[in-house]
Parts: structure tokens; C-alpha cells; sequence
């Protein structure tokens, strides 16, 4: 049980970490601004530099990076909204597969 | 900058950026496809000043319908850059190839050289669908990636700002990345830093150039040792 327990917060950190990784490529913003993102902050519709084609390589870079594929019908504002909030779908499309 | 004009295999013309001083070494450079060619461009011309310093020639063709060509980019069709690609090649008397993202799906057969994070066509064309059916639904229009692909294929599409034809989209749709056969893959990792196709807001490195043309004269060195 404590194995299994480990291995998931290991994935959550490891989903975080690569996260971060493609925010600093898609904004083109350094690590250490990256790295300040807490679940409240905002991203589609709150960073300029987040537009449609942005979204749309942020999203394909996620799921070559995490091996996840996600379907059209999932996206949404909501999901978008906030860093908290994709972590989360992310998180969660690697649990669920 | 050293413009020249090669002309394509349906009789027309187009212009490249050329470093030519007639040297040995003379490598062709395939950019990527559609906006990301905007976003690397400057890199891979900063990439192309280095290799000119170390005494290798490179060419930067615009494919038809691409960058300054005058052709209308709906009537081009994958097969035509194939062999406007190979077209190029002999023009510049190319000896190696970097192909750099999609323009993978394009290698000239006989070259041989490397592939810069190649991805496939049906790659590329994912994401400009899912960007043109991300910023439908911001202006209420519920269009997903799918309904798109459809109509593409049957009258062509017009995805972030490029008008693609119903063949076309077809071609990129079935465009899977090939082997890389002649070519040797670079990861961006070995070029390091943010990926500049990625980046919302076009911004250049220039250690990027100078890892990319290093790592490009180090390459052809050794080949020309083992000859």
C-alpha cells in the first residue's frame, strides 16, 4: 500500500515538473516565473501570449511529453482556466490512461 | 541577406536564402511547416550565418505557396514539395539535408544529413485543427477537430491563416513520420532551451543557432573524415 501510495505522489510530481517544463517553452517565460505558478493562476484568457494556435501546441506538446492523448470534446475553458485546473486533468488522464 | 531564385519542376520560380561560396560542403535546410516555419525561422538563418563562418554553404528554399513565394499555397499538394524539394537540392548542388520538424514528411531520398525534431504531417495538421476549433468555440462556433477534417478533405480548410487544399489536407492527414533512412534524428534536448516553434511569441536564442551550427560543422567533419 505505502508502495503503491509513493508511486502516485511520485507521478503527480513528475506530471507538475514536465507541466512547468511546457508552460516555459509555449510562454517562452523563464523557469523561476514558471516555477511561481500556485493552482489559482490563470492561463487561457489570463496570459496574452496564450492564443488559440498556443493552446493547441501547448496541449499536443502535453500529450507527446506525458504519452496521454486527449480528445477534442475534453477541452474546455474550465480546464484551461487555471494552472490547478489542467494539472489536474493532466493528473488525472495519467491515472485513468 | 543572400537572396537567390531556383527555379520549381512545374516551370516557376522561387527565391532562397543562400550562403554560396562554392565550397565542398552545401547543406540544404527544409524548414518547418506553416507558422512554425515564422518561429524558427530566425534561428535557422542565424544557424546558417554560423555555418557560412565555418566555411560551410546552406540554402533556406521557400517552398511554393510558402513564405515569399507568389504561388497560391491552396494548390499546393505534398507530392509537389517533394519534388520541389529534390528540385532545390540539384539546383544548389545540396551534398547533406537538414529537415527541421514536419519538413521531414519532405526529404529528398538521396541525401543524406539529419532531421530536427521531426514530427509528421498528420501531427501538424492535428494542431492547427484543434487551434482553429479552440478559437471557434471563444466566438460561440462549436466546430471540433473532426468536423473540420471533413470539410477539409472535401473543399480544403483555412487554418490559422493558411489556406489549405482539399489534397493537401489528405496528404498531411496520411503524412506519418518515415523512417529516417539517410538522416540522423536531433532531439531539441541537444539543442536545449525553449523550442522556438513552441513559443507563443516569436523569440530568438541566439546559443540555439550556435548549438544548431556546432553541432551541424562537428557533424559534417566527421563525415568527411571517414570518406
Amino acid at each position: 500500500m505505502k508502495d503503491a501510495m509513493s508511486t502516485a505522489s511520485e507521478i503527480s510530481g513528475q506530471t507538475d515538473t514536465i507541466l512547468r517544463e511546457i508552460l516555459c517553452d509555449v510562454l517562452g517565460l523563464d523557469r523561476a516565473r514558471v516555477d511561481g505558478f500556485t493552482s489559482d493562476t490563470g492561463l487561457f484568457g489570463h496570459l496574452p501570449e496564450l492564443d488559440s494556435m498556443a493552446v493547441a501546441g501547448l496541449l499536443t506538446e502535453i500529450e507527446d511529453r506525458l504519452d496521454i492523448i486527449i480528445d477534442d470534446d475534453e477541452i474546455d475553458g474550465e480546464m484551461l482556466e487555471t494552472y490547478g485546473a489542467l494539472l489536474a486533468f493532466v493528473g488525472n488522464k495519467r491515472e485513468v490512461g | 541577406m543572400p537572396i537567390a531564385v531556383w527555379p520549381t519542376p512545374d516551370g516557376g520560380e522561387e527565391y532562397a536564402l543562400a550562403f554560396d561560396s562554392g565550397r565542398a560542403r552545401r547543406l540544404l535546410i527544409l524548414p518547418p511547416l506553416f507558422e512554425e516555419a515564422n518561429k524558427v525561422r530566425h534561428t535557422l538563418v542565424e544557424a546558417m550565418r554560423r555555418l557560412d563562418r565555418m566555411g560551410i554553404d546552406s540554402f533556406l528554399p521557400d517552398l511554393p505557396g510558402c513564405n515569399e513565394s507568389p504561388a497560391p499555397l491552396e494548390r499546393q499538394w505534398l507530392a509537389g514539395w517533394r519534388a520541389a524539394a529534390i528540385a532545390a537540392a540539384g539546383h544548389f548542388a545540396a551534398t547533406h539535408l537538414l529537415t527541421v520538424r514536419a519538413a521531414a514528411i519532405l526529404a529528398p531520398p538521396a541525401l543524406s544529413g539529419w532531421r530536427y525534431a521531426p514530427t509528421g504531417g498528420a501531427n501538424a495538421l492535428r494542431a492547427m485543427l484543434r487551434a482553429r476549433s479552440i478559437s471557434g468555440r471563444e466566438s460561440g462556433i462549436n466546430e471540433t477537430a473532426e468536423d473540420l477534417l471533413q470539410i477539409g478533405r472535401g473543399e480544403g480548410l483555412e487554418l490559422a491563416g493558411y489556406r489549405l487544399g482539399p489534397q493537401m489536407v489528405r496528404d498531411l492527414e496520411a503524412a506519418r513520420l518515415p523512417d529516417s533512412g539517410r538522416l540522423s534524428d536531433i532531439p531539441h534536448a541537444a539543442i536545449g532551451g525553449s523550442a522556438p516553434w513552441l513559443r507563443a511569441e516569436p523569440g530568438f536564442d541566439p546559443a540555439q543557432a550556435d548549438m544548431l551550427a556546432g553541432f551541424l560543422a562537428v557533424e559534417l567533419g566527421k563525415m568527411d573524415e571517414g570518406k
